[in-house]
């Protein structure tokens, strides 16, 4: 179970330690503080774009409100992420609380499209060991990049499509166990209009509340519809 | 406010804005867990942020200056496509798309 577990892992282990070097040599290129507040961070605020902003903001010497603000608005998207795993959740105990702070993107990804058997209490054990080996490589990656800093020398540039990829066979396995397209189509749509219209900073959430209202709308129609189906059948 | 203090207070208030926007929908949900619109959303709303994510990161990923614009991030793209619709094997799909990436971006032949 835990190789289990392990295996689902990867693509983020690919993705992750690229990533939290760029952060961590960003943060000790940039900032004059010591190596291991990089790692620090990725223990207690666990986010990529959030860290990559926070380095900026701490280099601008930016006030505390404005850095709750800024923090916020950068990762409101994950106000929705939890909507899907709410009954998954439920009665995790202690577990619960780590679970709901490890939800990042790629997480969210793997826990709500990983295949899950009737057994709660197992497969909140098995959720709580993949936020826990992500987050973990997340770490690795953010004392790397801290330590090394520019000495940096093997090429991995293009490494971090790992998480592309990841995005899209996860979308190629929602499509196959939904057997409905049409969540994919109003996703990818919302992202060509959230990029066209919207700075890049604030892309995602634009895109994410712009689905969500979609889903919204179709969730009146879909249920007039299965309403109807059955007044047909009865 | 001295300066370890600063930071003290900044990684506390990043730790924190960063916890409430995922504990939100724990906290006012919980109590609709099974009401059909929240199961609705929870049902289908993966699948449109997993085809959001990719949608947007590829975009990214890419690079729209060239005589073949985007071509060197839409190319390992399709292949992971294809390598997924034919084995059905994750980690195969994206190793091998990655694969693909890494040598394009790294030889700069696109």
């Amino acid at each position: 179970m835990n190789h289990h577990a392990f295996k689902l892992t990867l693509p983020i282990l690919f993705g992750y330690i690229p990533l939290g070097m760029a952060f961590g040599v960003l943060f000790t290129t940039q900032l004059d503080y010591p190596w291991w507040i990089a790692p620090l961070m990725g223990l207690v605020i666990y986010a990529g774009s959030g860290q990559i902003l926070a380095v900026s903001l701490l280099a601008a010497n930016a006030g505390l409100v404005e850095v709750a603000v800024a923090m916020f608005v950068l990762n409101a998207r994950h106000l929705f992420y939890g909507l899907s795993l709410l009954g998954q959740f439920r009665g995790a105990g202690w577990r619960k609380a780590y679970l709901i702070f490890g939800l990042t993107d790629e997480t969210y990804s793997l826990l709500t499209s990983r295949p899950r058997s009737a057994n709660r209490e197992l497969e909140q054990h098995v959720d709580f060991r993949i936020t826990a080996m992500n987050q973990g490589y997340w770490i690795v990656g953010c004392t790397l990049g801290a330590v090394l800093g520019k000495t940096v020398a093997f090429n991995s540039t293009g490494i971090e499509f790992a998480l592309v990829a990841l995005f899209i066979v996860l979308t190629i396995e929602q499509l196959k166990a939904l057997g409905d397209s049409f969540p994919v189509w109003a996703g990818a749509a919302a992202a060509a209009l959230a990029m066209m219209l919207v700075p890049a900073t604030h892309q995602l959430i634009a895109g994410i509340v712009l689905v969500t209202t979609v889903l919204l709308l179709h969730y009146r129609k879909y249920r007039t519809d299965t309403m109807a189906g059955e007044a047909d059948r009865g | 406010m001295g300066e370890s203090s600063y930071l003290a207070a900044f990684i506390a208030i990043s730790a924190l804005a960063t916890f409430a926007t995922r504990v939100v929908p724990f906290l006012f949900f919980e109590k609709h867990t099974d009401h059909p619109l929240v199961k609705h959303i929870g049902r289908f709303l993966p699948a449109a942020v997993m085809a959001l994510l990719a949608t947007v990161f590829l975009q990214r990923s890419a690079d729209w200056q060239t005589q073949a614009p985007g071509a060197d991030a839409l190319i390992p793209a399709l292949l992971v496509v294809a390598v997924h619709l034919w084995r059905r094997n994750a980690l195969l799909s994206i190793a091998t798309g990655t694969a693909a990436y890494m040598a394009i971006q790294q030889s700069g032949i696109l």
